[in-house]
């Protein structure tokens, strides 16, 4: 089914490439049709034979490896991002479902704190990290990057987590109760196992939105290896050549839906046992 | 020592307010070790209130409760009760014999004591072949039998029980009720059963303590000498529908046993 969308938008962007018009059209008097010329959408078998190119003139290794490992290095710095990220948001929402009061002093912000604009949260970030000195250690550049993709993943993990651990039915609660359970007890025999439905696709939002948060990282504080540089390196270039910064965006993309993926996979194995309609 | 001890007991929700509401007023109770007591009465009369007192699931306004000679505080965090619902309560990502395992786990079981519990305990509902199942893989009756067998396996002296089987269908309900006083008897286990159902307490208990409303209060307590062993035959017995006469006219506020009220054999089964 993936792979029949896939084709399916391919064949729009063509259908559109080759009936709209060249120059971009008006509807109404206003300026809304995109171009279709080859500098504004180039065909997409462009876009994938670039791949085979080389990178730059005189060189001799094609652009995809050059995008394939600018994708590992921000995919390692996205697992990176996606892990603090989770870590933090559980933490959040075991502390949220703790305590009551937690919840309601917290949650604004953690809501506010989403509305910064990552471009510049990032430069600062970098610069709080410059002068972090915690005995020998030493603040690499790349993990601002996956701070900012950690940034980015927290806030569903948190949100859907903490939705996750008060949705334990009040009989099952009661009955944790009846057996004098410590709340801790209660916290990993129910409220966690229930909450897993509605982590799932907290996890899922999660995923995606640390490649999001390392590749604005990247391209805001200029961290040369990962994908987001290679999106600004080739987009500089679309003048001479359009279909160059397509190999790099779709490489974010795989990579985003590499990380869905892993946590799909996750799902499978946690749900295995379960109804399938576990969450009304 | 009694099983349970309850002395002028007496509940308000939203003491102090202009809502307050009397659940419980003046509540006298003992209940013997092997006993089997059912609470009945209409909706509102307190008796699944009473029934979170003796768990302590919720705190008494005035009076105390004592469980095998104890505070009921005291009593729940030595889990000297176990406890199932009207709502089976299965944990959905455990399996049948994991459920069961889930109190003696709380008490910090090994885990091959737990296993051999565990399928002891199944083996005494009748469900050994179901150990690897999951809860939603099993018929109503089959969830609260396993939701039985989670509460006794901890082997505790009391069972309490709150309306566990009225979700069921009438006949899978008959069959629950003599499985359970199979397995009380076979276990020796003390029974608080709460229930609206007058043949249901009539059929299970050796005491039937009738509750009315506004303020909620025990109106009456009535014997049921039906004798220990009950089966099919006992509840075609005459003895069995003076019995449910009895109760009825106890929950309507009558005279009790008034020769001249005759029930009609077919009534004994209804009542929901």
């Amino acid at each position: 089914m993936f792979v029949l969308a896939l084709v399916l938008v391919a064949v729009a962007w063509e259908l559109y490439k080759w009936l709209g018009p060249q120059d971009g059209g008006e509807v109404f008097g206003w300026k809304i049709l995109p171009r279709a010329n080859d500098l504004a959408m180039p065909h997409v078998w462009e876009m994938l034979s670039r791949y085979a190119d080389p990178e730059r003139r005189g060189s001799t290794s094609p652009i995809f490896f050059a995008v394939a490992s600018g994708a590992w290095f921000t995919l390692r710095l996205a697992l990176a991002g996606f892990a603090m990220g989770t870590l933090v948001g559980l933490g959040l929402a075991v502390l949220m479902a703790r305590f009551k009061v937690v919840e309601r002093g917290l949650l604004p912000y953690l809501v506010v704190s989403q509305t910064v604009p990552l471009i510049a949260l990032a430069p600062l970030v970098v610069s709080w990290g410059g002068k972090l000195q915690i005995g020998g250690f030493e603040w690499p550049r790349w993990l601002s990057a996956a701070v900012m993709g950690a940034f980015l993943a927290f806030f569903p993990v948190a949100v859907g987590t903490l939705k996750g651990l008060t949705s334990a039915p009040p009989a099952s609660m009661e009955l944790m109760d009846s057996y004098a359970a410590s709340w801790r007890q209660t916290l990993f025999k129910l409220r966690f196992p229930a909450a897993v439905p509605y982590m799932i696709p907290a996890l899922k939002l999660a995923a995606t939105a640390s490649v999001i948060g390392v590749v604005v990282a990247e391209i805001s504080t200029g961290l040369a290896g990962g994908i987001g540089r290679l999106i600004i390196e080739y987009a500089r270039q679309a003048t001479s050549d359009p279909a160059k910064v397509y190999t790099a965006v779709f490489g974010a993309a795989a990579l985003g839906l590499l990380m869905v993926g892993i946590v799909a996979v996750a799902d499978l194995r946690l749900m295995r046992n379960r109804p399938r309609e576990a969450v009304e | 020592m009694n099983a349970v001890e309850v002395r002028s007991l007496s509940k308000v929700f939203n003491a102090g307010r202009p809502n307050a509401v009397d659940a419980l007023v003046d509540i006298d109770l003992s209940i013997q070790p092997g006993e089997f007591v059912s609470l009945i009465g209409p909706s509102g009369c307190g008796k699944s209130t009473q029934l979170r007192l003796i768990a302590n699931l919720t705190e008494p306004t005035t009076g105390e409760v004592l469980v095998n000679g104890k505070p009921a505080r005291q009593a729940r965090l030595d889990q000297d009760y176990g406890m199932a619902f009207q709502q089976a309560g299965l944990f959905d990502w455990r399996s049948v014999a994991k459920n069961i395992e889930l109190p003696l786990e709380l008490k910090g079981w090994d885990k091959i004591k737990r296993r051999s519990r565990a399928l002891e305990m199944l083996e005494l509902v009748k469900l050994s072949d179901f150990a690897e199942h999951m809860p939603w893989q099993l018929s109503g009756g089959m969830q609260q039998r396993v939701a039985i067998a989670r509460a006794l396996a901890a082997h505790p002296p009391l069972l309490l029980m709150d309306e566990p089987f009225g979700a069921l269908d009438e006949m899978t309900r008959e069959h629950m009720q003599a499985e359970l006083l199979r397995i009380c008897s076979e276990t020796s286990t003390t029974v608080v059963f709460v229930t609206h159902s007058i043949p249901e307490a009539v059929y299970l208990s050796t005491r039937v303590v009738v509750m009315s409303p506004r303020p909620g209060r025990i109106t009456d307590v009535i014997d049921v000498d039906l004798g220990a062993r009950r089966d099919v035959e006992t509840r075609e017995a005459d003895a069995f529908f003076k019995k449910i006469t009895e109760v009825r006219e106890a929950l309507r506020g009558l005279a009790a046993a008034d020769p001249s009220l005759e029930v009609e054999p077919a009534l004994g089964v209804e009542d929901r």
